[in-house]
């Protein structure tokens, strides 16, 4: 074997031309062919870095040899010990922040391509209806309630009952994946993957009740008298607002919102589905993030002639994924930086029209090391708008913190929870992911699952 | 699971279901409302609930048939299954002996004005309803409601039933006959609940209102439902939805209710044409 190549193989997509008129997934995905070469580039170094680098601690050096070896039902055995949704993670990981930044090959070129790698695995195995289920180990009769059916939550329901608890899930909306089904769009995670996944959570044993607002229907006090533990994984479903005049005109929306509406309730496919949504021409989504990208590119399948972010910060402050900003340039989405909007205009009926702005500089690092941007005064402009969208972020859903007995809370209504064992402030009650950092990765929420998932464990066994 | 265990056909229009769904029955509290689904590729409509059965683990909700969603339930029979029934949600009414209540309740809204009556009036308040419909065909629960009531008033916009004009045309006369009034609690149309917030500000009456504003999710996740109060923006699904209607910016409410206008009759006429 010569010297791997110094760049990553490369994957074959949908062109922004075309893909800009659909809601197919952008890249279509390695063949045998392609991820064997692929597979080929890793060095299979002895320390393995880039394991150290996942969150949820896959072998990922064993599974990318099983590839390169051609057998892929070896590889995606070897991934499913760790990471029960891999399809998923290979999708949506930013793989350029963990596995792949501490690959050794990114020493002097491209790093091995894991994240493309581990979706051609999972692929791989649901094509070829090969899926294989663990046997259930014997029942240690001990029942576990996971609130909320996000990625947190599917990763602590597959984990326990791979040990023997008995689970179920309760999900407060009709479908199941959380911020998987409702917030990531069609174009980078298809929802049939999501379904796939869940179904091999369900079938590894765990149960799923749908529309079951826990706080609501039944409070975390009351599952505490049918379950022997708790986890709450209820995620960042709070959006943020600015607090500038005019932000309730018709036309303006919360990122959960607008997404919500294209994802869940099928309203890109309006009007064979029912649920509506505003088809601007002039849509700006305000936000450097990935729900930000998410929204912009929707927007531009949903008909936007001008699509386009607003950003207080500059380009290298964004905080989406390198890969999300690359497609949304290549898509045509227009990048206003050091934009602060500061309030809204509307015609007669309510209906946004333009979007006040000011110009800002950047000045001194703040307390996240990134440079503060100061608005220059007397600079305001307008931008002509008929649909925006705001994507600055949102904070934990306060429906089961407000509702549970004993539970502490952090400033942004966080569930304080110990991060070496999910533990909460109430007995039996852990917690993990968005509801427990504020809004962060789909990875991480599994990495948090995880680590609940081995507490609760010894908790149930050990009443520790 | 949801199912119909009875339908009655109020008015040509407005259709009552009683529904299995003994969770939410057995938690629900007036004031409070579900998110309902009824197919596959259906809309999340928010209902409020009009009594409950706790015996038969069963909800009753009434609604009017206003484009496709409810058209299209409103074409369920007994026996069928809704798909998702999601509740209870919102924060139950503030029951407490106020003395005097006058409850009012606009075409479909006396449905969600009723369990109101009639924990109220188990508190030990003294209530006068005020019911307004367009017409005597579309009046609902006049029978229900009197039971709870020490006095009650009708209203149509035609007069052919009650007295002719609004239900705000009542309460200004009670006021004017120097009724003393603690309370009102108000649920119907926006522009009711506007026009009876207007009659009770200048004699700072405490009027309570329900708003019913576009929902998606019902829990606090989506914003869609915004409105503002005292200037200030609040979650209806979540904050509400009952609010201090002397504080409700009723316009700003109106105008978002008519986001959707034109597609939901794009939606209505294609479902009248082809059905779903």
């Amino acid at each position: 074997m010569g010297k791997p190549s110094p760049e990553k193989t490369p994957i074959r997509e949908q062109s922004p031309k075309e893909r800009i008129k659909n809601f197919n997934e952008v890249p279509f995905g390695y063949s045998p062919e392609e991820a064997i070469l692929e597979a080929k580039r890793c060095l299979q170094c002895k320390n393995k870095p880039c394991v150290k680098g996942c969150p949820v601690e896959v072998d990922i050096s064993g599974f990318i040899k099983a590839i390169a070896e051609g057998d892929f039902l070896k590889s995606i055995k070897i991934l499913k010990e760790k990471n029960i949704l891999p399809a998923i993670c290979g999708r949506v990981c930013p793989q350029e922040d963990q596995c792949e930044k501490v690959c050794t090959l990114a020493k002097i070129g491209e790093p091995v391509a894991i994240g493309r790698l581990e979706r051609f695995a999972a692929d791989w195995e649901a094509e070829h209806g090969k899926i294989e289920i663990p046997k259930r180990p014997q029942s240690t009769n001990k029942k576990v309630a996971v609130v909320g059916s996000g990625p947190a939550g599917l990763t602590v329901a597959g984990d326990l009952v791979k040990l023997g608890h008995s689970v179920t899930i309760f999900e407060a909306l009709h479908k199941p994946g959380g911020v998987l089904i409702y917030g990531i769009p069609e174009f980078r995670l298809p929802k049939a993957i999501v379904m796939r996944e869940v179904d091999y959570v369900k079938k590894l044993g765990a149960k799923l009740t749908l529309s079951f607002v826990v706080g609501k229907l039944k409070t975390v006090d009351e599952l505490l008298k049918e379950f022997d533990a708790v986890f709450i994984g209820t995620g960042a479903g709070l959006p943020w607002f600015m607090n500038i005049p005019g932000e309730n005109y018709n036309g303006i929306y919360s990122a959960n919102e607008y997404l919500t509406r294209s994802n869940l309730m099928g309203a890109y496919l309006f009007p064979e589905y029912d649920t509506p949504i505003v088809r601007g021409k002039q849509v700006a989504v305000i936000g450097g993030g990935n729900v930000a990208m998410d929204s912009a590119r929707t927007a531009l399948r949903l008909g936007a002639r001008h699509s386009m972010i607003i950003y207080r910060r500059s380009r290298v402050e964004m905080p989406a994924r390198i890969e999300e900003i690359e497609h949304a340039e290549e898509e045509g989405v227009e990048f206003n930086f050091l934009t602060l909007p500061v309030g809204y205009h509307a015609d007669s009926k309510g209906w946004v029209k333009e979007m006040e702005c000011l110009k800002m500089r950047l000045g001194e690092p703040d307390a996240s090391g990134r440079r503060r941007p100061v608005p220059i005064e007397g600079s305001n402009f307008k931008i002509p708008v008929d649909a925006v969208v705001v994507a600055i972020g949102q904070s934990p859903n306060p429906l089961v913190p407000s509702t549970t007995s004993g539970l502490e809370t952090g400033k942004y209504g966080n569930i304080i929870t110990d991060e070496q064992t999910g533990k909460t402030s109430k007995r039996g009650v852990f917690a993990g992911g968005d509801i427990s950092t504020g809004a962060a990765t789909v990875i991480l929420a599994m990495g948090a699952g995880r680590i609940a998932a081995r507490s609760i464990d010894k908790y149930l066994r050990t009443e520790e | 699971m949801n199912n119909i265990l009875r339908k009655e056909v109020l008015t040509p229009e407005i259709k009552l279901f009683e529904l299995e769904c003994p969770l939410i029955a057995a938690k629900i509290l007036p004031g409070q409302f579900v998110v309902i689904r009824s197919y596959e590729k259906g809309e999340r409509i928010p209902l409020t609930v009009a009594d409950v059965n706790k015996e038969h683990g069963s909800i009753i909700i009434i609604f009017q048939e206003v484009g496709k969603s409810t058209a299209y339930l409103g074409t369920l029979k007994k026996g069928d299954e809704i798909i998702d029934v999601i509740g209870p949600l919102g924060k139950p009414s503030e029951i407490k002996i106020f003395g005097t209540v006058v409850c009012i309740g606009g075409g479909v809204g006396i449905a969600p004005v009723y369990p109101i009556i009639k924990a109220l009036k188990k508190k030990g308040n003294r209530i006068i309803s005020i019911l307004g419909a367009r017409n005597k065909e579309l009046l609902i629960l006049e029978n229900e409601i009197k039971k709870f009531s020490d006095e009650l008033y009708i209203t149509t916009d035609d007069g052919s039933y009650g007295k002719k004009g609004f239900v705000s045309d009542e309460l200004k006369r009670l006021i004017n006959e120097g009724r003393k009034i603690d309370r009102v609690v108000a649920i119907g149309p926006s522009i009711m609940m506007k026009v009876v917030a207007e009659v009770t500000g200048p004699y700072e009456i405490k009027t309570i209102v329900s708003l019913n504003p576009i929902m998606i999710d019902g829990t606090g996740m989506c914003g869609g439902c915004r409105v503002e109060i005292g200037g200030e923006t609040k979650f209806a699904c979540v904050d509400g939805p009952e609010f201090d209607g002397h504080l409700v910016n009723f316009d700003l409410l109106m105008k978002r209710q008519a986001i959707y206008l034109k597609e939901e009759e794009e939606s209505f006429a294609k479902f009248k044409k082809e059905g779903v």
